[in-house]
């Protein structure tokens, strides 16, 4: 593995989102919310969203992870904010094939998936870390369990996933 | 019993007397995987901790059992199955001398560690356990030495307590006194911590317990690739290993007890091997340690873990720990001296782990800019979370260490992480 590749994985906006995460904190009018488990590594995030008119109104994250964890929760919650949740959703589907397409094809992935992924396509380097995949898309789990978890708004977590 | 101490010095004294002098760079060559090959073209690894690399005197070993004299055990009556049969119980001898067993008999065979504990809290500890009945580990345990206990102890209403480490990372030996009480009925406790490195005078342990009448059990999966064992030495009840930590293969490793603890405990399977006769009116068991080994054993993982015991004392053991201590000294000053990286624990003794952090930078991150460079470390909580949490962390990077090791590891060690620094710091 060279250096170039390493900052394929490490992009500039993945280590800025990483640093300094946007949408941290909890939403104080959200009425969903889940919380996300690696065990493999300990990392915890919870994910606060206030869904309204079927669209997601807004959402936050907060909790310890690694740079590929925490920027992707940071550029999720950015991009699904405003979008109907059925397109939250089928955004998911779309990242989820960015990650979990053939290693090699990321250049390819990029034309292709990456295309209506907006800054989100920025990881498709993480395919070629098969291990690295699951920090990723942690935050994409949690949102859809949040989505489908049933409207509360006392704000603790109503719904759980794991990477396990 | 006289026997098996004459065949356990006997081996011991044989590979003495092959001894050759200590020379880690030969060491390194023993081990295939560690040649360069396609991922890394100098592979560091400092993951021994997770599992050792495989020397080819038990590559060999094992692939010479299944190529020569292959069989089942204990069943067949043709010369293959006699040689097998041999072999087998020859691993058993080759173990209690190793271990310093009174018998052969006092080792069973198992898959692990992990199953050696499940065994003890399962046949053991479970029909000794009532309500309100207390089990105590300490904070430094790898999860299979805690987890077996709580699932024993909820059945029976009883608990699992842990003695505290300090702030160095070192077991508090008066607070684990103070925590031994009329209703403990059982300490388990590790030799060596698998997320911080640090010794735990397990001879003490066993002292203190053991004068209040509380059995012991000792594991010594992290201890055994870099130190030598007498259980009778060290006054425990119980001592479990993991072969696959020392060089061995994995699936397969040892349950020592004393013979008459071992002898007064129900199976733990049931099945072929462990019977004296079967009737469906009742079934007699065998005596120990065919007991506890159901079904067919993994005959080739015990021939490649009596292969492993004999290429360990066949090093200068005296030497090669000293060797070790020299790499984990030089690595840890050399990690200090870098900005943002604070070592986990300051044990008075420690062994073959070094658990860091780095400020600002995740430890997969670090882990996989250390992969980057070649150097195979592991990042997470080490099956050892409530250690971790103890530290106010969630996770750490560990560099672990083994005999095959060499200065040049710790260089790619030291540059990987200064290189982590400069890319996510």
């Amino acid at each position: 593995m060279t250096g170039a590749e390493l900052r394929e994985l490490y992009q500039d906006v993945i280590l800025d989102h990483g640093k300094r995460p946007r949408n941290f904190g909890r939403l104080p009018a959200a009425n969903r919310s889940a919380q996300g488990d690696n065990p493999l590594c300990g990392d915890r995030l919870t994910l606060t969203v206030e869904v309204a008119d079927g669209r997601v109104a807004d959402a936050a994250f907060e909790g310890a992870g690694c740079a590929i964890s925490v920027a992707s929760a940071s550029l999720m919650t950015d991009a699904v904010k405003g979008l109907p949740v059925a397109e939250a959703e089928a955004l998911f589907h779309r990242f989820h094939r960015l990650l979990a397409g053939e290693r090699g094809g990321a250049a390819a992935a990029g034309g292709e998936a990456g295309e209506d992924l907006g800054k989100l396509a920025v990881f498709a380097g993480v395919r070629e870390y098969p291990m690295r995949v699951k920090c990723a898309t942690l935050p994409w789990h949690t949102l859809i369990a949040a989505l489908h978890s049933a409207p509360a708004a006392d704000g603790a977590p109503a719904a759980s996933v794991s990477t396990e | 019993m006289t026997l098996a101490v004459e065949v356990g010095r006997g081996a011991a004294e044989t590979a003495g007397a092959a001894r050759r002098p200590f020379d880690p760079a030969r060491v390194r060559d023993e081990f295939p995987a560690l040649a360069p090959h396609l991922h890394a073209p100098r592979l560091a690894y400092l993951d021994s901790a997770a599992s050792a690399q495989k020397p080819r005197a038990v590559i060999d070993a094992v692939a010479g059992f299944y190529a020569g004299d292959y069989s089942n055990v204990h069943r067949g009556l043709h010369p293959v199955a006699a040689a097998a049969d041999a072999a087998y119980e020859g691993a058993r001898r080759r173990l209690a001398g190793f271990l310093g067993a009174a018998a052969p008999e006092e080792v069973v065979f198992v898959r692990g560690a992990t199953e050696a504990i499940n065994l003890v809290a399962r046949s053991f500890l479970r029909p000794r356990l009532a309500a309100g009945d207390e089990v105590l580990v300490t904070e430094l345990e790898h999860h299979a030495n805690i987890v077996p206990w709580q699932m024993v102890a909820e059945e029976a209403g009883a608990r699992v307590v842990a003695a505290p480490v300090d702030d160095r990372g070192d077991l508090d030996l008066a607070a684990l006194a103070r925590r031994l009480g009329p209703r403990t009925r059982m300490v388990a406790v590790t030799r060596v911590s698998n997320a911080l490195g640090t010794v735990v005078p397990v001879a003490e342990v066993a002292a203190l317990a053991r004068s209040r009448g509380v059995p012991v059990l000792v594991d010594g999966a992290q201890a055994v690739a870099h130190e030598p064992v007498d259980v009778t030495a060290l006054g425990c009840d119980f001592y479990v290993l993991s072969g696959h930590k020392m060089f061995a293969p994995t699936g397969i490793g040892v349950l020592w007890g004393r013979g008459e603890l071992l002898a007064a405990m129900p199976p733990y399977q049931g099945g072929g091997g462990m019977i004296r006769s079967v009737s469906f009116d009742g079934t007699r068991f065998a005596p120990p340690p065919a007991r506890f080994e159901a079904g067919t054993p993994h005959v080739a993982g015990a021939i490649g873990l009596a292969a492993a015991v004999d290429w360990l004392e066949g090093l200068d053991r005296p030497a090669a720990a000293a060797h070790e201590a020299a790499l984990l000294a030089d690595a840890s000053r050399r990690l200090r001296e870098l900005p943002g990286v604070a070592l986990v624990g300051d044990p008075r003794r420690r062994v073959g782990v070094l658990s860091f952090t780095v400020a600002g930078v995740h430890p997969h991150d670090v882990g996989t800019v250390l992969a980057a460079e070649g150097v195979a470390v592991r990042a997470g909580h080490h099956c050892a979370q409530p250690l971790v949490e103890r530290f106010g962390l969630t996770a750490t990077t560990r560099a672990s260490f083994a005999v095959y090791n060499l200065a040049e590891d710790v260089d790619q060690l030291v540059a990987g992480v200064r290189r982590a620094i400069e890319v996510l710091g």
